[in-house]
C-alpha cells in the first residue's frame, strides 16, 4: 500500500461533505456486520454451521469496503463527513449518526476489519464443534459493529455508542462459555471496571459540552485552543480515565488478563484489533484538545511508562500461555500511552498498527498450541513443538521477534520510536523506563517461545499434537507477513509514508517548547535500544533454552520473594479485592438496609396506615338500616343546633 | 288559631314519626313512620303559607305529596320482594353487607 505524500510539515485537512460514492456508501461499513449480527442471531437454529459464512460474509464486506474507503482518504486527503439521519435534537444539543472519515479513521477502520476478517475465518477451525457456534459468529459481528461505530462517529456521544457496544460485546464474548463460574466472573469484572472508565468519560462529555457547547469532534478539535489551562487539564485527566479502562492500563488494567476466559479468537480480537485500541484511538483522535494541557500529558506518559514495567514484570513469570501474552497487550499499551504521552501520537498509532499485527498473530498462534495440545495452557507442559507444527512455529518466530523488538520486524520500528520521541522531547525518566520494559519484554517473549516451542516435549501422555488446519493457518500465515515487514513497508524511517499521511490528524506539538535530554539523536538511540533487546533475549535464553524444563515450575530459575511477588501480580488484585470489593460490598449492605427498612418501611407503613384505618372505619357499617337511620337524624340534628346557635338572631325573628 | 299552635302540632306529629323510625323494626310501620314526618312539614308548609298569605308553601306541599307517593311505590316494591325472598318485613333481618 502506498500513502500519498501530503505537502508542508502540518497541512490542515480541507472538511468536505460527501453524499455519494464510495464515502457515502460508508454507513455500510458498520450496518453490514450489524445485519450480520441480527440474521445469524435470529436465524441460528436453522443456520446452525453455515452461520460462518454469514458471519465471515459480513466482516468481508466490510473490510472491502474499508479498503475502498480508505483509497479514496489516500487519494484526496480531506477530513470527509458524511451526513447521516439525526440521533437526538434537544435544546442546543444535536447529535447525528453522521461519519467522519480522514485518516486516523482510515487506518483504524483497516486494523479493525483487516484482523477482524482473520479472526473470524480463524474461528472457523477452532470453534468447530462448540455447542453455540452460530451465536459465537454473531457476537463477532456484533463486536466489529461496536468497533466500527466507535470509529466512525463524528460526535464524541456517538464514539460513546460505539464505546459502550464494545463493553457489551466483549462481555458476551469474555462470558461465552459462561457455564463456568470463573468465566462468567471474569467477564463481569471486565464489565464493571470498564463501567468506571465509562462514567470518567460521561463526565469529560459534560465537561466539553458545558465549556464548549458541543459534542462534535471538528468541532471541539477546532475549539481547543481557546480552552483554559484549567479546564484542558481535567478534560484530558477525564478521557484519560475513559481510556484507562479501555485501553487496560494502571489502575484499571486488572480486568484485562481476566478476559483470557474467553475462547482464545475472542482474545485475539479484543487484544489485538478492538477493545484496547480504543483509548489509544480516542487520546490521538482529540490530541490537539491534548496539547492544551503538557501537564496532563505529562500524567498520562508516566502512566503509559509505569504500566509497561509493571505488565512486563508480571509477564515475567506467568504460566499461562495466554496470560503471558495479556500482561504483555497490557504492556505494549503502555508503550502506546508513553506515545500519545510525550507528543508522539502518529507513533502510538503506528505501534497499535503493528501490535495489532504480532499480537493478533501470537493469540492465533497460542490458540494453535491449545488446539493441538487438547487445551493445555500450561507452559510447563508444551515444548518440543517446532517439528509438529512448522507453520504455527515459523509464524510465533515473526512474531516473537516482532515483539521483543528485533530489526527488521514491525514491533522494532514502532516501539523504538515511540522510545526515541520520548527521548527527544525530553521525558528522560520515561526513556529509561520504556528502554528497562524493551528489555523485560524481549525477555518474557523468548520465554514464552522457548518454553512453547523448543526443547523436547513436555505434554501429557496420550495427546498427539498436530498442525490446525488451513482455516486456523492461513490467518497466521497472512499476519506473519503483515508482523513480518508491516514495519518497513509503513514507516521504516521517523516521517516515513504512515508519519506524513498522518500528520493532518495529530495534534500540533510545536508550541509545547520539547527539548531533548541530551545530546544523544536517533542514530545513537537506535542501537542503545538494539543492544537492550539482545540483552533481554539472550538472559531468557541462556536461562531456558539450556535447561531441563520437564520439572515444572520448581525449576523456574527467575526465583526469590520478587519473582515470587511477579507470579502474584504484586498482589494488585488483592489489594482492589480488600480495599475496594469490601468496600463496595459494605457500601451496597448499607444501602440494602436502608431501602428495606426506610424506603420499604415508608411504603409498607403508609399501606399498613390506610389498611389499620379501613378495619376501624369499617364498624360503623353495621349493615342494620335503622342505625343508619339514628346516625343521619342525630347528625342532622346537631348540624342543625350548630346552624341555629350561629343564625339565633334570624330564627328569633321568624318565631315571634 | 294563632300559628304557633300548628307548628306545635307539627314538631309533635313529626316527633312520633322519628321515633318511629328510629324504634320500630316493621318496614310497613317504618313507611308509616316516614310519611307522618312529610305530613308534619306539609303542615308546617301549609301554616308558613297561611301567615304570609303567599301561595308558595301550599305549592310545595303538593310536590311533596307526589314525591312521597312514588317513594312509596319504591318503597312497597322493595317491600314485596323482601318479603317473598325472606317471608319476613324485619328491617333487622336482612344484613347481608355486614361479613
Amino acid at each position: 500500500m502506498t500513502f500519498a505524500a501530503a505537502a508542508g510539515a502540518t497541512p490542515a485537512n480541507d472538511l468536505l461533505t460527501v453524499t455519494d460514492g464510495v464515502l457515502g456508501l460508508a454507513w455500510l461499513i458498520p450496518v453490514v456486520p450489524l445485519a450480520g449480527f441480527v440474521l445469524v442471531l435470529v436465524a441460528q437454529r436453522w443456520l446452525a454451521a453455515r452461520a460462518a459464512y454469514l458471519g465471515i460474509g459480513a466482516a468481508a464486506v466490510a473490510f472491502v469496503l474499508s479498503v475502498a474507503v480508505a483509497w479514496q482518504v489516500i487519494a484526496t486527503p480531506a477530513t470527509y463527513l458524511r451526513p447521516l439521519p439525526r440521533w437526538i435534537d434537544v435544546g442546543g444539543l444535536t447529535v447525528g449518526f453522521d461519519l467522519l472519515i480522514d485518516q486516523l479513521t482510515v487506518v483504524m477502520l483497516l486494523v479493525v476489519t483487516g484482523v477482524g476478517l482473520l479472526v473470524h475465518l480463524y474461528s472457523v477451525g477452532y470453534m468447530l464443534g462448540d455447542s453455540r457456534f452460530a451465536r459465537f459468529f454473531a457476537y463477532l459481528n456484533l463486536f466489529l459493529t461496536s468497533m466500527l461505530v466507535l470509529v466512525l462517529g463524528s460526535n464524541l456521544l456517538t464514539l460513546f455508542l460505539g464505546w459502550e457496544l464494545v463493553g457489551l460485546s466483549s462481555y458476551l464474548l469474555i462470558g461465552f462459555w459462561f457455564e463456568k463460574r470463573a468465566y462468567a466472573t471474569a467477564a463481569k469484572k471486565a464489565f464493571i471496571t470498564n463501567r468506571i472508565g465509562d462514567v470518567a468519560f460521561m463526565v469529560a462529555m459534560f465537561l466539553a459540552f458545558a465549556t464548549l457547547g458541543t459534542l462534535d469532534i471538528v468541532a471541539i478539535v477546532a475549539a481547543a485552543p481557546t480552552l483554559t489551562s484549567g479546564v484542558a487539564f481535567t478534560l484530558v485527566l477525564l478521557l484519560l480515565g475513559g481510556a484507562a479502562a479501555k485501553s487496560a492500563q494502571i489502575p484499571l488494567y486488572v480486568w484485562l488478563p481476566d478476559a483470557m476466559a474467553g475462547p482464545t479468537p475472542v482474545s485475539a480480537l479484543i487484544h489485538a484489533a478492538t477493545m484496547v485500541t480504543a483509548g489509544v484511538y480516542l487520546t490521538v483522535r482529540l490530541s490537539p484538545v491534548l496539547v492544551a494541557s503538557v501537564d496532563a500529558m505529562t500524567i498520562i506518559a508516566w502512566i503509559g511508562a509505569a504500566t509497561a514495567l509493571l505488565a512486563a514484570l508480571i509477564a515475567m513469570r506467568q504460566d499461562d500461555i495466554k496470560k503471558v501474552l495479556a500482561y504483555s497487550t497490557v504492556s505494549q499499551l503502555g508503550y502506546m500511552f508513553i506515545g500519545v504521552g510525550v507528543g508522539a501520537f502518529r507513533e502510538g498509532i503506528f505501534h497499535l498498527v503493528t501490535h495489532a499485527f504480532f499480537k493478533g498473530l501470537l493469540f492465533l498462534a497460542a490458540g494453535s498450541v491449545m488446539h493441538a495440545l487438547a487445551n493445555e495452557t500450561d507452559l510447563w507442559r508444551m515444548g518440543g513443538l517446532r517439528k509438529v507444527m512448522p507453520i504455527t512455529f515459523a509464524t510465533s518466530t515473526v512474531a516473537w521477534l516482532a515483539i521483543s523488538g528485533v530489526p527488521p520486524f514491525a514491533g522494532f520500528f514502532s516501539k523504538d520510536q515511540i522510545l526515541t520521541e520520548a527521548y527527544l522531547h525530553g521525558y528522560g525518566g520515561v526513556y529509561l523506563v520504556g528502554l528497562l520494559g524493551a528489555v523485560i519484554t524481549a525477555f518474557y517473549m523468548t520465554r514464552w517461545y522457548v518454553m512453547v516451542f523448543l526443547g523436547p516435549a513436555r505434554h501429557r501422555e496420550g495427546i498427539h499434537p498436530h498442525e490446525s488446519p488451513s482455516s486456523m493457518t492461513v490467518p497466521l500465515v497472512v499476519l506473519g507477513v503483515l508482523s513480518a515487514i508491516g514495519g518497513l513497508v509503513l514507516n521504516p524511517v521517523h516521517s516515513g509514508p504512515l508519519y506524513r499521511f498522518l500528520a493532518p490528524i495529530s495534534g500540533d506539538i510545536s508550541g509545547l517548547g520539547y527539548t531533548p535530554v541530551g545530546p544523544l539523536g536517533e542514530a545513537q538511540l537506535i542501537p542503545i535500544s538494539i543492544v537492550a533487546v539482545s540483552i533481554g533475549i539472550a538472559i531468557a535464553w541462556l536461562l531456558y533454552a539450556r535447561r531441563d524444563l520437564s520439572g515444572g515450575r520448581l525449576v523456574d530459575p527467575v526465583r526469590g520473594p520478587v519473582a515470587e511477588l511477579m507470579e502474584r501480580r504484586f498482589l494488585v488484585d488483592e489489594v482492589y479485592e480488600a480495599v475496594l470489593v469490601t468496600f463496595g460490598t459494605r457500601v451496597a449492605r448499607a444501602l440494602t438496609w436502608v431501602d428495606r427498612r426506610i424506603v420499604d418501611g415508608a411504603v409498607m407503613g403508609s399501606g399498613a396506615a390506610s389498611m389499620a384505618t379501613g378495619r376501624l372505619a369499617r364498624r360503623a357499617q353495621t349493615g342494620m338500616v335503622r342505625t343508619y337511620a339514628t346516625v343521619m337524624i342525630v347528625a342532622v340534628a346537631l348540624l342543625l343546633a350548630a346552624a341555629v346557635a350561629l343564625t339565633s338572631d334570624a330564627l328569633a325573628g321568624l318565631v315571634r | 288559631m294563632p300559628t304557633g299552635a300548628y307548628l306545635i302540632l307539627a314538631a309533635a306529629v313529626f316527633s312520633i314519626g322519628l321515633v318511629g323510625v328510629m324504634l320500630r323494626r316493621n318496614l310497613i310501620v317504618l313507611f308509616m313512620s316516614i310519611e307522618l314526618m312529610l305530613n308534619a312539614v306539609n303542615l308546617t308548609l301549609v301554616a308558613g303559607s297561611r301567615m304570609w298569605g303567599n301561595a308558595d308553601g301550599q305549592v310545595f306541599t303538593f310536590l311533596i305529596i307526589v314525591v312521597a307517593a312514588a317513594e312509596v311505590v319504591v318503597g312497597l316494591a322493595i317491600l314485596v320482594n323482601l318479603f317473598f325472598r325472606r317471608g319476613t318485613v324485619d328491617v333487622d333481618v336482612p344484613a347481608l353487607l355486614r361479613s
